[in-house]
């Protein structure tokens, strides 16, 4: 059994890597052999449309990941990434299939899921009129958080991520979308998950605060042992933080292993060139300009 | 910490939550005072053109407290709605709290809100008409608000969640109900001028309790303790309709997570 404890907290850590931190996070999970993330044979299905078409978002996924892990989820618009973050999320329900957390399954344990996971989600997901730090109070309270010690450490995580404490009491449609989401990768950490989920996090950014928020990945990855799954549509973004990556199209996982063993793998049996475009071009079976035909099917929901 | 100052915390942050969005939409809820203000004269001048101090009594009071009690209805009834069209409505629904912590919160925010608002324009129209309110009983009254209170928090928990079931349409069904609850429930007239069937709906109607209790209180300075016939049947609705509005929600909530219909975008 994963035992969760509770521990006064102190958020995110400032540990150097290596060394033990007994006051690292608000939950020490004692590690019994359980991966942070197991998903097995799921499925999803949407109903769609006035004829309630079926689409299968997800088919018969399969996954293991070992805490401290980035894994990646790359895939074309619309092959299931969102869907599949959200099942972990308990924002959907599975059809078929199990999920656990920490050995805590899914579906009979949500409540200590809910506890060791957070979600950032491509749209800053805010109420607009209050300001970040009304907004991170919110959270704070929600996941069971002192609140003044949660505002000291959302001052740190964003002053990490280049925004500056006197920003954070003005409403936050003030804010630029880069800085809202930096804002919303400060609210997911705050709580100090073990299970980071991240859907297209550097999406819209620029190009300096797509950097801050690798950066500050791949700090999270060295001092912190959350394990991560990411979703991305930028390659060397997944080539730079992921330790595996797996390929989703149309639902399925055509493809799993590290950057280095896909690229080996299409330069050896389909003789294309060891790049993570490659990668994405063979498995998917498509060009990006494909994608964006599908993305407009997919509008009319 | 222990699983109650857990779900006490939670709770808070709804409160605490809500109360910044009063703050920061402050020029919408002026707007709303005003709005008010306005329809408790408009229907309470109609008692000074009758020349009749007891009906102009009546709407005063009627017109105040079914405010009040839309207050609350709506307040929790659009919670859903509401987030959906902030976005946060996934974030609100995947963090670790339980159903009934959140309308907790949501609901003593509700409440204290419409206290508020309720004192604020009884004390507007008291000035404006230069009521007696010498015999009055607030103690009589304040009891009845919070009784009633908590049916239509139940109600408003069982009415939020038609936008889940219904995207585009959901909202509109809880004017529906309110439409209907002003009707039957003797708000600015009384029920006996109903016709009989009508009559039988007023009896399940907790505005209905509440109007009535308030006024006998307030008129005619009556303690809580001769309007127990008032008193047990808001109990016992709102005993009934608090779990049931939870429980209703929770059916629409595994609902919109196997059908997909807590997302908005993305
Ligand atoms: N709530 C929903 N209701 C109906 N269909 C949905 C829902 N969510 C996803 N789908 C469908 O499931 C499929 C997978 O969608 P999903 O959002 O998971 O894709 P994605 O990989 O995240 O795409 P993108 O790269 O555009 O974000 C699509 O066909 C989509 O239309
Ligand atoms: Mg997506």
């Amino acid at each position: 059994m994963t035992t969760v404890m509770d521990q006064p907290k102190t958020g995110l850590p400032v540990t150097p890597p290596g060394e033990t931190a007994p006051s690292r996070t608000r939950r020490v999970v004692v590690d019994d052999g359980h991966p942070a993330l197991l998903v097995e044979h799921v499925s999803k299905r949407f109903m769609v449309g006035r004829k309630r078409k079926p689409v299968v978002a997800i088919n018969d996924v399969t996954m293991r990941i070992p805490r401290g892990e980035i894994y990646g989820v790359l895939g074309a618009n619309g092959s299931g990434k969102s869907t599949l973050i959200r099942l972990v999320s308990t924002l959907l329900t599975l059809d078929s299939g199990r999920v656990e957390v920490f050995g805590h399954d899914i579906a009979r344990e949500e409540m200590a899921v809910k506890r060791l996971i957070n979600r950032v989600s491509v749209d800053a997901a805010f109420f607009k009129k209050l300001s970040p730090h009304e907004n991170l109070t919110y959270a704070a309270r929600l996941y069971g958080m002192d609140a003044r010690q949660a505002k000291r450490e959302a001052i740190r995580i964003l002053a990490r991520l280049g925004i500056g404490d006197k920003r954070l009491g003005r409403p936050l449609e003030q804010m630029s979308r880069g800085m809202q989401q930096k804002v919303a990768i400060a609210r997911a950490l705050l709580t100090a998950p073990t299970l980071l989920l991240m859907d297209e996090p550097t999406t819209g950014l620029d190009p300096r605060s797509k950097l801050d928020v690798q950066t500050f990945i791949e700090e999270l990855r060295d001092t912190h042992d959350a394990t991560i799954v990411l979703t991305t549509h930028d390659l060397d973004e997944a080539d730079r933080l992921c330790d595996r990556i797996a390929i989703i199209n149309d639902g399925r996982i055509v493809a799993e292993g590290t950057p280095e063993a896909l690229k080996a793998r299409v330069a050896e049996e389909y003789g294309q060139s060891p790049t993570l475009e490659s990668v994405f071009m063979t498995f998917t079976g498509r060009s990006l300009d494909d994608d964006l035909n599908e993305d407009k099917e997919n509008e009319d929901e | 910490m222990t699983l109650m100052a857990r779900e006490l915390r939670a709770s808070y942050a709804f409160v605490e939550r809500n109360f910044n969005l009063s703050k920061r939409y402050w020029g919408w809820e002026i707007a709303w005072l005003v709005y008010s203000v306005a329809g408790a004269l408009a229907v309470s001048l109609i008692g000074k053109d009758q020349h009749n101090e007891k009906l102009l009594v009546v709407l005063v009071i009627g017109t105040i407290f079914w405010n009040y009690l839309s207050l609350v209805f709506e307040f929790i009834a659009e919670t859903v709605q509401w987030e959906r069209w902030e976005g946060t409505l996934e974030y609100t629904m995947m963090a670790p709290v339980r159903r009934y912590s959140q309308l907790l919160g949501s609901a003593f925010y509700a409440i204290a809100y419409g206290l508020v608002h309720t004192t604020f324009i009884l004390a507007i129209l008291w000035l404006f008409f230069q009521l007696d309110l010498s015999r009055a009983n607030f103690g009589t009254a304040i009891v009845f608000m919070l009784l009633g209170s908590f049916s239509f928090v139940g109600l408003g928990m069982a009415t939020a969640v038609l936008p889940l079931m219904y995207v585009e349409r959901g909202a509109q069904m809880a004017f529906v109900l309110q439409s209907v609850l002003l009707l039957i429930s003797g708000v600015y007239y009384s029920i006996d001028v109903l016709p009989g069937w009508m009559q039988v709906l007023s009896h399940i109607s907790p505005a209905t309790y509440v109007l009535d209790g308030v006024r006998k209180g307030l008129i005619d300075g009556s303690g809580v303790g001769p309007l127990v016939g008032d008193v047990w049947p808001l109990a016992l609705m709102g005993v009934v309709l608090i779990p049931t509005g939870i429980w209703i929600f929770g059916i629409a909530e595994r609902y919109a997570k196997r059908t997909g219909k807590l997302k908005r975008v993305g």
